[in-house]
């Protein structure tokens, strides 16, 4: 029963590898614009969700941990979860938490604000994360971003590991906003043509 | 036994693929990024991708033949 498997099912390697890259250093979390970049072209080029259907390592990573080796409670997701409101809010939401972020990069490269060396978990918690960085050959912003974007990233892992133990393992796929904005790209693209 | 068919509530759907992934009889296609499709010729009511939707809004329904 099982399908053969293609090249692109192994991507949840890369997803690994990238969380465990940002605790050594923090600059690799600039690769992690290919998560962003990459859904979006697919979807303005392709007008489909070729990325979520098949390359996101990260839907990958949850359903390996929560469905082979069954970290999940299988149940399923509230229907507040799924609703257009939870969706397109909670994309709004990341957006306006991505500019801030966005913002505070910026200041750092004006020189207006010092770099911080700290993830922000669930844009709350401060973590110090100091010793995954080694100095920058760049401007400091470029490593604030870095910072900035690795807790965009740990953010969303930990919330869609928080969901794939009480829900189904994939559940951060109801309420992921890249996939919510490639939906909508395909929505409007698909209806113009 | 009474045949079953996968049913998709597309108003609901994210496409996210996971029900294409599971399909043995590839009878799922997801073609323009906004909601998948269930071929009715090729399923054949298994169940699978209707447990493994994180939305759940995939539903099983018995159809007569």
């Amino acid at each position: 029963m099982n399908k053969k498997k293609n090249w692109y099912d192994y991507l949840w390697i890369f997803s690994l590898t990238y969380l465990v890259l940002g605790f050594f250093n923090i600059l690799f979390a600039w690769l992690g614009l290919l998560c962003f970049f990459i859904p979006l072209l697919i979807s303005i080029i392709n007008g489909n969700k070729a990325y979520c259907n098949k390359y996101c390592g990260r839907g990958q990573l949850f359903s390996l941990v929560g469905g082979r080796f069954g970290l999940s409670r299988r149940k399923d997701i509230p229907k507040w979860m799924k609703s257009k409101y939870f969706r397109y809010g909670f994309l709004a939401f990341f957006f306006a938490m991505f500019f801030l972020m966005l913002w505070n990069t910026y200041l750092v490269f004006a020189g207006a604000k010092d770099l911080s060396k700290i993830v922000t978990l669930l844009w709350t918690f401060k973590l110090p994360w100091h010793w995954a960085y080694h100095g920058t050959l760049f401007s400091d912003g470029a490593a604030q971003f870095a910072f900035g974007f690795y807790s965009v990233m740990l953010t969303s892992t930990v919330l869609g590991f928080v969901t794939m133990l009480l829900f189904k393992p994939r559940s951060w796929c109801v309420y992921c906003p890249m996939g919510t904005m490639t939906q909508l790209i395909c929505r409007v693209k698909n209806k113009s043509e | 036994m009474p045949k079953r068919k996968a049913i998709v509530s597309i108003r609901e759907c994210v496409a996210c693929g996971c029900c294409l992934k599971v399909c043995p009889r590839n009878a799922i296609s997801i073609p323009k990024g906004i909601h998948a499709e269930i071929s009715r010729e090729l399923c054949v009511g298994c169940g699978r991708c209707a447990a493994e939707c994180p939305a759940s809004i995939i539903v099983m329904e018995v159809v007569d033949r």
